[in-house]
This record gives C-alpha cells, structure tokens and sequence, in this order.
C-alpha cells in the first residue's frame, strides 16, 4: 500500500555562509503574504493616526482629518430619533392631561413610551408588572387604592416632584408621628387603637379593646385618616378600612407601623424626565386599570 | 530593499548595533510614555466633580471588597440606548479621584455610574438584604450581613491620608478630620458643618447626603456603602453642564 518513500531534492536555497559544525545556515525569505501584509498594517497604521484622533499634543489630541467623534455620533443618533417624535411629543406636552387618551395615536405613543419609561425608571420599586410589593411600602398601581390620589393630574405631580425627597421643595410631603417610640400613645393605647383598625378592616380582632381603641383613634389618627378611616389623599394618609395594605395589615405589622412609623420616599423625576416622558408614563400608570 | 541587506555591518559591530538599539528602544518608549505626560489634557474639566467623603470612601472600599464590580459596570457609553436608559454617559472627570476606577466590563446587573439619588435608601436596603423581595427576576447575592458588620472608622484616616498620596486632592485639613467627617455623615441630628464645608456646596457645588443611610442606629458596612451608591454620578450637574460636542 505505502509507496516508496521519495527522497525530494530540497531547494536551492541560498546560504548565509555560516557554518557550525557542518550545519549550514539557510537564509530562507520570509513568506511574500506575511512580507506585504506586514507592510500592509503599517501603512494602514499611520492612515490610522492621521484620519482618527490619535496625537496628544500639548493642549488635546490630534482630531483627525475625517472628524469623528462619539459624542458627535452619539448626538446626532439622538437629534435623529428626538426629530423623528418631535410631533408626536410636542403634541403630547401641549395636550390636555384628560385629553391624551381621546386621541388614538397620541394615546399608543404615550402606552408604549411610557412603558418603556416605566420598565427603565419605575420597575425596581413598583414591580414590572407596577403591582408594587406589599407589605414593604412600595404601592401597587394597578388598583384603585391610591395614596396620593389617581387622577392624571394627581399622578403627573406624584411622578414629576415625588414624595417626601429631599431633593425637591415641591415634594408630596406628610410624616405620620412615631406614636410608640416617641411616647404619644402609651403601649395600652397603641393596642387598643391596633385593634379597632382591625376591627375597621374587617379583620379578627378583641370586641373590648376595639371598643376602647376608638377613642384613642378618634384622638389621634383621625385628623389625617379621617374617622371612618377612609384615608386622606391630600396628606397622603392611606385608606385603614379595606383591605389593601401598604406596610402590612397583620396585627404585628400594624403595631410595627404606630410604634414607628414609616416615611415612604419618592424620587422627583423632573431632573431626570423630560414633560413629555413623565406624561407618557403617568398615562401608562393611570390607564393600568385603577386611574381615575 | 538593497539597503536591508547590509544587516551585516550592524551585526559584525557590536558598538554600532548597541547605539541602533538604543535608538529604537528610545523611539519606542517615547511614543508610549510621554502621551502619559499629557492625560490630564484627555480629562475635560468639569464643575462639581470632587475627592468622596471619608463615610462614601469606606463604601467603595466595600464595594471594591465584595467584588460588585464582577457583575456591574459602572460606564456609560456614549450610545443613544445606553443614554435613555441609564442617563448622560460617563465623563472621565467623574471617575478621576476613583483609585482605582470602577469602570468595569460586566453586566450581570445594571450599570451603576448614575445611580445616586435614584432609588431611596429603604429601597437599597430591601436590596441589599435580599434582592429577590424588590426585584423578583434578580440574581442578586444578599448582602444583609452588612447590617451586622459596625464600622468604626479606625483606620479611615489612613485610608483618605493614602488616596492622598495616590493623587486625590485631599487636604490637610479633610485628612485631619477624616474620623469626625466619617461619623458625621451618618447623624443629621448632629454637627456636620465641618463636613459640609470641607465637601459641600460652598467648596464643591453640591451639598452632602447626611442621613441614616441604613435606619440603624449604629454604624455599619451597610451605611458606607449606602451612602457610596447614592453619590455615583450626581456630582455633575447636567442642568448647567454641556460637554465638548467634538470628543
């Protein structure tokens, strides 16, 4: 099977001259290919240098015959897009806030742009569904229960200078007292006024100390829960006679929440937003099913 | 290339190939260190940008510590998706007192450059402890066990007095009173004038965060590092900021 093997003449190949030990030295080229590609990267190298910012001189860096830059790049990538909806902006800043929904185009640009604001900037807190997360202070915004109120003007200034920040004079702001901690309410107080909000919410609680619990609440809580405990939108109190807690509607939740209260913050998003943006997504948020 | 052939009288004479040596080892290390000379012309210079605050430098060192830099950036490219979502992007003048800087390269989670003053500190803290309870989809470890670890700020001077040394314009006087400005931080209820003096708005632009950044009443990692996060990328104000257009 195996043939002979051939014994290949090698190739003239011409010699350095030096010998050792009768090894001659064979002054092979290297390849043409790698030669003229090697060539090839430098000539490439310096065409680089001069088209491109390459130099740092004294005072900044060479900028290149062609003018690149990134930032301008990236400019122009956004002037292109902002050009390409600056109608359809324009528009939904000039709209009435009510109005946005009665215009069918200027309705799905604001559902899908303020999506797209609201999985970016509100998610983290509200949920990517905006279902919140019970129990720890972050609401759910699908429902009808609303803190601050859930109309599109009520919503649009939540979003635009937020809550209880200290980064904005404008801030929605209340701070309900630390009745425990600070000694307001001593402790037979705090769980007689426990048991009647249970009591109010429908929930198990001991008839006696509810009883005496009204009282307390009608003293202290009213004011901002209002008696019936319907909450009070324009000092952010919440609703305490349903069933839809913000920190937890457990006995010892509630207890947790008079003996310390909570101080629930929200971003101004004025800074960060554009009008255009901030509509968009308090649309997004009112149209979600509880908006008002 | 004729002239190629007469290799030979460079290598029959060794002075002669010492000094052409010599000359292009030169050569070569000129182009690649004296640019070196010439970086700060490379950084724009920007109002606002300034060296962090004892309390904000103990929570990088946290941060450098558990590794975050693994899984978040902390870079904004200049890209139109990347601007939308995570805002302006990044100048080198905000990350020039950074030794090291936090660039990064992964993105497991999100980049972290703006994220100051984005979320509230009882968010972080849910975070931090246990990052699923806010964000069902994250893969998050979870870092409550800072709540337990209390810091007291011993070696702090050390740390501000050896960032000095790296290049970071520290003074005399921010390093002389790097303990009482580490303390001062977390205590809203106490004097930080000191602190706001030597950091805030009169010597830098923006005033100091001063709160308790973990709710606790000591002090603790999750604190410093609290209080590190919510300064990322809000020293430049880009209300009254526009960057060189042709960088």
């Amino acid at each position: 099977m195996c043939a002979k093997p051939i014994k290949k003449e090698p190739k003239q190949v011409e010699t350095t001259g030096h010998i050792w030990d009768g090894i001659e030295e064979l002054n092979n080229p290297m390849p043409r290919w790698w030669v003229w590609t090697f060539y090839a990267t430098i000539v490439w190298g310096i065409g680089y240098s001069v088209a491109y910012p390459a130099w740092p001189l004294i005072t900044g860096a060479t900028p290149g015959l062609i003018g690149s830059s990134t930032r301008a790049d990236v400019a122009a990538e956004i002037a292109r897009v902002d050009a390409a909806n600056a109608e359809i902006k324009a528009s939904l800043v000039a709209a009435d806030l009510n109005g946005i929904g009665t215009d069918p185009d200027l309705a799905a640009y604001a559902e899908r742009a303020g999506a797209a604001v609201f999985r970016t900037n509100c998610s983290t807190c509200h949920g990517s569904g905006a279902a919140g997360f019970e129990g720890k202070g972050y609401p759910n915004l699908l429902d009808d229960d609303w803190l601050w109120g859930g109309t599109m003007e009520d919503i649009h200034l939540t979003i635009t200078h937020g809550i209880r920040n200290t980064t904005d004079a404008d801030a929605r702001y209340s701070q309900m007292p630390s009745f425990g901690a600070d000694e307001l309410l001593d402790p037979t107080q705090n769980s007689q006024v426990v048991e009647y909000v249970l009591q109010m919410s429908g929930q198990d609680h001991d008839a006696a100390l509810a009883t005496a619990g009204a009282t307390v609440f009608a003293e202290n809580c009213a004011a901002c829960h209002l008696e019936d405990g319907a909450g009070d939108r324009a000092q952010g109190a919440p609703r305490l006679n349903d069933a839809i807690w913000l920190y937890g509607g457990s006995r010892e939740a509630i207890t947790a929440s008079i003996n310390v209260a909570n101080f629930g913050v929200m971003p101004n998003w004025n800074t960060r937003l554009s009008e255009d943006e901030i509509r968009a997504v308090a649309f997004y948020v009112h149209s979600r099913g509880g908006g008002e | 290339m004729a002239f190629l052939d007469k290799h030979k009288v460079i290598e029959t004479n060794a002075t002669l190939l010492m000094i052409l040596s010599l000359l292009v080892v030169t050569i070569g290390g000129i182009v690649q260190i004296v640019p070196l000379f010439y970086l700060e012309n490379t950084i724009e210079k920007v109002e606002g940008v300034r060296p962090y605050t004892p309390l904000e430098l103990a929570g990088r060192s946290i941060y450098i510590r558990e590794g975050c830099y693994g899984c978040h950036s902390q870079m904004i490219r200049p890209m139109r998706d990347e601007v939308e979502r995570y805002g302006h992007y990044s100048l080198a003048a905000e990350s020039m007192y950074d030794r090291p800087f936090q660039w990064g390269s992964k993105r497991t989670g999100p980049d972290l450059a703006r994220v100051g003053g984005r979320y509230s500190d009882e968010w972080h803290q849910d975070h931090f402890t246990n990052a699923k309870s806010v964000v069902p989809e994250s893969v998050m470890p979870p870092y409550g066990f800072l709540f337990n670890n209390l810091i007291d700020g011993r070696y702090i001077q050390d740390v501000v007095a050896t960032n000095r040394m790296a290049g970071v314009p520290y003074t005399d006087e921010m390093v002389e009173n790097a303990l009482a400005d580490f303390k001062a931080q977390v205590d809203p209820l106490g004097d930080f004038d000191g602190l706001e003096a030597r950091y805030g708005e009169e010597a830098f632009g923006t005033p100091i965060n001063v709160r308790n950044f973990d709710g606790t009443d000591a002090l603790t990692e999750m604190d410093a590092l609290i209080a590190y996060i919510q300064v990322l990328g809000t020293m430049v104000d880009f209300s009254t900021f526009t960057p060189v257009a042709n960088r």
